[in-house]
């Protein structure tokens, strides 16, 4: 093909998003990795050059190992239900029965709901008084401080994140299941196998790399939870519910305290980074033609 | 009794089942009719029926599948229809009472009167409106600016311009928001100087995704070469082919992008509420957030406010469902 446009085209097609991606997203990526290196303890406007001591004072902080431990809990726990659940969800939906649209919609709802809505429905939900006790105690058990016992309480906000994302990753799901051979399901019923069998031996191996998509994304998002937390628990108690985006969010905005924040970021940002590329060049290189 | 009907309600799932059961309600519909004791059962025909369903393998199956799906469609919503109930609750009634009441006993609209009194809902949804509106507008354009020529040019530095958005993909904004809020703060884009700045300074770090300018590239490369030749050779410049010719032939795809990233920029509640200093200037997830200091634990005010704030998504999502439920756009909401 003939080329049609000038040298300057191409640029000035870019510029506009160039601009945006320069001031929003490259200058304050280098910025976050210069002021970690930085000391504003004393005063926001008064810094100075401090090498690793904002690094070093982290690796000595038990708050951050605890923030990280939750942050491992959300991973350890959260994950692996939103891979499992939502595909045997979307293998139920992948049939020709009644309603289907209807479930879809009921089980997507929660992901389009603000999640500052869905954390405040849950936060009533959990109430001490509250309808899940009254459940407790039809079960004959005791009654849990859902959001006021360290104990329970990550693991009450993690079923939020939990219940807002099932509907999100049973649709990747189900998109992957469409393009599975319906010949192999035919020899299965041919054969005899039960659903479990079918499904195992036919559609896991199949849809291997998007189950394995769907690990890397929910593994990202999960260490990227604030809302949940910032509606209902504040970090609290006791530390027990704060994530490492919480931490970064009260040191950086509470606490004014930016060097020691944009550390904990740029950690934040590495193991981000490492999960991205994961994601990228492994399952969605199709996505960016790669 | 209740049994027996909701064996009906499940007739549709085996054809030949549904005939026999049709036949069968018609010869003998008395017995749908209740339980009152004045209406003849004819239990060799109910047992026939069971019989049937119980014969039928496909039928078992479907049936543990609809109890699956109605069990996880009733908790994806229980949240919900539990805060509509508090919220039409009136003074009169405990809102703690054991057994819990879905139903309320004592039926208002006072709380979502009370509430929109108090609170000045409208306001935040003309400024998420807002917000999400620029959002959206530049996001389609910035996108389609910027993937036209990733998809249909060769330049110096195209693989640099290329790897330089991929990489945009893996900075999370939760990571650089920090900077992003000084810079923000620089350049005077906060409430604090007036609204339109403001406005412009929750919008901008948003304007342009990575997502968006990849969707509209692959958008762009879909399109078949001869369009362009047949508009150059009619006379049109580069700009011209990019608004009259190619444009329009990349709508679906700037839909997908306009919705999901209204959905996106409607429900983003970290930045606003690191920006924001104005009551005035609230988006809808920040207002709604404040609703619990202000009626601390008033939970009928609360639970009607954050009632009110969901209608407008809930309408937004029914009317676009396609989109979100065919299965063809996943993964395009970021989680």
């Amino acid at each position: 093909m003939f080329k049609y446009y000038g040298k300057t085209a191409p640029y000035l097609f870019l510029l506009p998003a160039g601009i945006v991606l320069l001031i929003f997203f490259f200058i304050p990526f280098f910025q976050t990795i210069i002021l970690s290196f930085q000391d504003y303890s004393n005063s926001i406007y008064n810094a100075n050059f401090t090498g690793l001591q904002n690094y070093i004072a982290i690796l000595h902080n038990p708050t951050f190992y605890k923030v990280m431990w939750n942050t491992l809990i959300y991973l350890i726990v959260a994950v692996p239900i939103l891979a499992i659940i939502p595909l045997f969800l979307a293998i139920l939906i992948n049939q020709k029965i009644r309603g289907i649209t209807l479930y879809k919609i009921l089980i997507y709802l929660p992901v389009i709901v603000s999640i500052v809505v869905a954390a405040i429905a849950f936060k009533w939900l959990y109430a001490q008084d509250g309808i899940l006790n009254y459940f407790m105690q039809l079960l004959h058990l005791p009654a849990i401080g859902w959001l006021t016992d360290p104990k329970y309480a990550i693991y009450s906000v993690i079923i939020v994140t939990v219940w807002k994302g099932l509907g999100y990753y049973m649709m990747i799901y189900l998109a992957a299941l469409m393009s599975v051979p319906k010949e192999l399901y035919e020899a299965c019923d041919i054969d005899g196998a039960g659903f479990f069998r079918k499904h195992l031996t036919v559609t896991i191996p199949h849809i291997m790399p998007t189950i394995a998509l769907v690990t890397t994304i929910s593994s990202i998002s999960a260490m990227k939870i604030f809302a949940e937390i910032y509606v209902m628990t504040k970090g609290g108690p006791l530390n027990s519910t704060k994530t490492i985006v919480y931490y970064i969010y009260e040191k950086a905005f509470e606490n004014l305290d930016l060097g020691y924040a944009s550390a904990m970021a740029v950690i934040l940002l590495i193991v981000v980074m490492i999960f991205s590329l994961i994601n990228i060049f492994c399952f969605e290189r199709g996505k960016y033609n790669l | 009794m209740i049994k027996q009907n909701n064996v009906i309600k499940q007739q549709n799932c085996h054809p030949e089942l549904t005939r026999k059961l049709v036949e069968l309600a018609k010869r003998n519909f008395l017995f749908l009719l209740g339980d009152s004791g004045s209406v003849k059962i004819n239990f060799t025909k109910i047992f026939k029926i069971l019989k049937l369903v119980q014969n039928d393998k496909d039928f078992y199956k479907n049936f543990s599948t609809h109890i699956i799906l109605i069990t996880v469609s009733l908790l994806s919503i229980f949240p919900f229809i539990w805060l509509l109930s508090t919220s039409l609750k009136g003074a009169g009634e405990n809102i703690f009472a054991y057994p819990p009441t879905i139903i309320p006993k004592d039926f208002t609209w006072a709380n979502y009167v009370g509430v929109w009194q108090r609170v000045d809902l409208m306001r935040y949804f003309i400024n998420s409106m807002i917000v999400a509106g620029g959002t959206v507008l530049l996001n389609l354009i910035l996108s389609s600016l910027a993937g036209y020529p990733l998809a249909r040019m060769e330049f110096r530095g195209k693989k640099i311009a290329f790897f330089s958005i991929l990489a945009t993909i893996m900075i999370p904004f939760q990571a650089i928001m920090l900077p992003v809020y000084l810079i923000t703060l620089k350049l005077h884009l906060v409430d604090s100087v007036n609204e339109t700045m403001g406005f412009i300074g929750l919008i901008m770090p948003f304007a342009v995704s990575a997502f968006g300018i990849f969707l509209m590239r692959q958008a762009f490369l879909s399109i078949p070469r001869e369009m362009e030749e047949a508009a150059i050779v009619d006379g049109c410049n580069v700009f011209q082919v990019f608004w009259k010719v190619l444009l329009p032939m990349v709508k679906p795809s700037l839909a997908v992008l306009a919705i999901f990233t209204f959905i996106g920029s409607w429900g983003e509640f970290l930045w606003p509420s690191i920006v924001l200093t104005k009551e005035t200037m609230y988006t809808l997830p920040v207002g709604v957030n404040n609703l619990q200091g202000m009626f601390s634990s008033n939970w009928r005010f609360i639970a009607a406010g954050s009632i009110i704030s969901t209608i407008p998504i809930i309408i937004f999502f029914l009317a676009m469902q396609k989109y979100f439920i065919s299965g063809e756009n996943e993964g395009a909401v970021k989680g």
